[in-house]
């Protein structure tokens, strides 16, 4: 050590991002998904992902986790090389949660299982402790008494909340959400929505696709539309949704802000 | 019909009436064959050779045994089977190519065999091949393993059905959150699979209950005999049916219900 020790940690005059993808590109056989994409985003933003169906913005958001494997490119998140050769999938999914359109609850273990499954099993977390912590993420998403029911005996909406408080039991850095609340009855997106407002203004760092332009509006900090596996447009909501520059992105909004047309 | 306005002229019969009547014509077919056969049997005589009430009471108490031991080998024979069916249903969906080509290999052997030839291999043709061999448990390992290991084909494939069966966003769910493959599959898949395949599974604990019968090929003492083996003792020392009927019912005692439990779990998998 030549430098004495500070009292304040000082921090680099450019914190590195959180996520750094840099030409992704991801075919299935001939069909090219993703053609170069490249995203930076940094600690506690909150990143929207809009584009038309088929557009690649599932397959862009699962190869953040690698859940897909990338068929080119690098990706970093969490602070774990996700595309080096020694990568440990693991433990870097364990910072990095996930939120499907479907929910996947564990359907054969009862709801507090379903959240304190993960860090029992995988952190070895013990069973008093990690249900103590389960209970409380499930106060957090507002499902209380429900934590001995199975995830059939839930609305979509309960369910969408308790898959949110299992991802936040093992303390993410990062939360990817890939339409959380497509599947859902139109009076039960609400809940969701709130509790996903709710984790952006603690600071999470989310992406998140989604078709609630309103949501992207009020809680994004930038949005994205994506386009035959590129990113078209890129900037503030107020800047994207409101101006959009390219001929496909105003098509785009206008067919998801005026369905009925 | 050369009127295609209002109602036909013949009413003709509504589908609930021809139902009936089809019903109707099909009950007195059977009253008739019932008849016929009541009238034609030898009632004195089959019941002379079935229902010998005397006979039926000079089996008991030994009976017990031998339907103890019929359920004791169905539950070797099963429990051996699940643990070794597991194991190859995870070879057979493993990534690793010579695991699955040992499981298909074991799964096309052990269900092509007929069990009778399998406990014949493992009662002679293994003791001659390795002088000295002894099985834990005497007859009892030799049935654990000699009807486990053609049911545990049969489980192998049900389990891994099971296993497949599971929908993939739960895999996806469980990777996410860090699992390893391996801990993915004994946390999520395996438990899911199972209970998916508890209506087969309880189908093969029927079967294997209705196998056990071929335990006697091994040479069974009096204090080792199965259900089959007794009753057909005791025809023979009796001359008589009535044991072949009682071992009947008590078979039945135990696959009727246990054939009940796998309906009822089959309808309550429907209803999820
Ligand atoms: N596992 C796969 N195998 C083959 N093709 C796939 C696979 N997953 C996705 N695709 C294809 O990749 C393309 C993009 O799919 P993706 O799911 O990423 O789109 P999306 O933007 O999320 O669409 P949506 O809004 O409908 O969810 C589609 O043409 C799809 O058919
Ligand atoms: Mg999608």
């Amino acid at each position: 050590m030549t430098e004495p020790p500070t009292t304040e940690p000082t921090p680099p005059a450019e914190a590195p991002p959180l996520v750094r993808i840099r030409d992704l590109h991801k075919r299935f056989g001939d069909n090219e998904v993703l053609r170069g994409i490249d995203l930076d985003i940094t600690e506690g933003e909150v990143v929207c992902l809009i584009g038309p169906s088929g557009s690649g913005k599932s397959t862009l958001l699962r190869c953040v986790n690698l859940l897909e494997t990338p068929t080119e490119g690098t990706i970093t998140a969490a602070g774990h090389d996700m595309t080096g050769p020694d990568a440990d999938l693991d433990a870097a999914r364990r910072d990095i949660g996930m939120v499907f359109q479907q929910f996947n609850l564990f359907s054969h273990l009862s709801i507090l299982d379903n959240v304190a499954i993960a860090p029992r099993r995988v952190c070895k977390t013990p069973r008093a402790e990690a249900e103590a912590e389960a209970r409380r993420r499930l106060a957090e998403v507002g499902i209380e008494g429900k934590e001995r029911a199975r995830p059939a005996q839930l609305s979509g909406g309960q369910q969408q909340r308790v898959a949110i408080a299992r991802a936040l039991a093992m303390k993410p850095r990062l939360m990817l959400f890939d339409e959380p609340t497509s599947a859902l009855d139109p009076e039960l997106v609400g809940e969701v929505l709130a509790v996903m407002k709710g984790l952006a203004a603690e600071g999470m760092t989310m992406l998140v696709v989604t078709h609630e332009m309103g949501f992207a509006r009020e809680v994004a900090d930038r949005v994205l539309f994506l386009d035959g596996g590129v990113i078209v447009e890129s900037g503030p909501p107020a800047e994207v949704l409101a101006n959009p520059r390219t001929e496909r992105a105003r098509e785009f909004l206008h067919r998801v802000l005026h369905p009925a047309d | 019909m050369d009127a295609p306005t209002a109602a036909p002229a013949r009413p003709r019969m509504t589908p609930r009436r021809r139902r009936g009547l089809s019903r109707a014509l099909q009950y007195a077919v059977l009253a008739a064959v019932a008849t016929a056969l009541a009238v034609v049997a030898d009632w004195g005589r089959i019941a002379d050779s079935f229902f010998r009430f005397d006979i039926a009471a000079a089996m008991f108490p030994d009976v017990w045994t031998a339907f103890a031991n019929t359920i004791v080998y169905t539950l070797l024979a099963f429990a051996f089977g699940m643990v070794v069916g597991v194991l190859i249903a995870l070879m057979r969906v493993s990534e690793f190519g010579p695991y699955r080509w040992f499981a298909t290999a074991y799964v096309e052997i052990f269900r092509g065999l007929p069990a009778l030839l399998v406990l014949f291999l493992v009662g002679f043709g293994v003791p001659q091949a390795f002088p000295g061999i002894q099985y834990p448990g005497g007859v009892y390992g030799q049935v654990a393993l000699g009807l486990g290991l053609t049911s545990s084909a049969y489980i192998a494939e049900s389990v891994r059905a099971g296993i497949q069966a599971v929908p993939k966003g739960q895999i996806e769910a469980a990777r996410s959150l860090g699992m390893s493959p391996t801990r993915t599959m004994i946390t999520v898949v395996l438990p899911q699979a199972l209970r998916i395949v508890i209506p087969p599974l309880t189908n093969e604990l029927v079967m294997l209950t209705k196998d056990s019968s071929l335990v006697f090929v091994l040479g069974v003492t009096t204090a080792t005999m199965e259900l089959s083996k007794f009753a057909r003792n005791e025809l023979t020392s009796t001359a008589n049916a009535t044991p072949l009927l009682l071992g009947g019912l008590l078979y039945l005692l135990l696959t009727v219900p246990l054939s009940a439990l796998a309906r009822r779990l089959e309808h309550r998998g429907e209803a999820r």
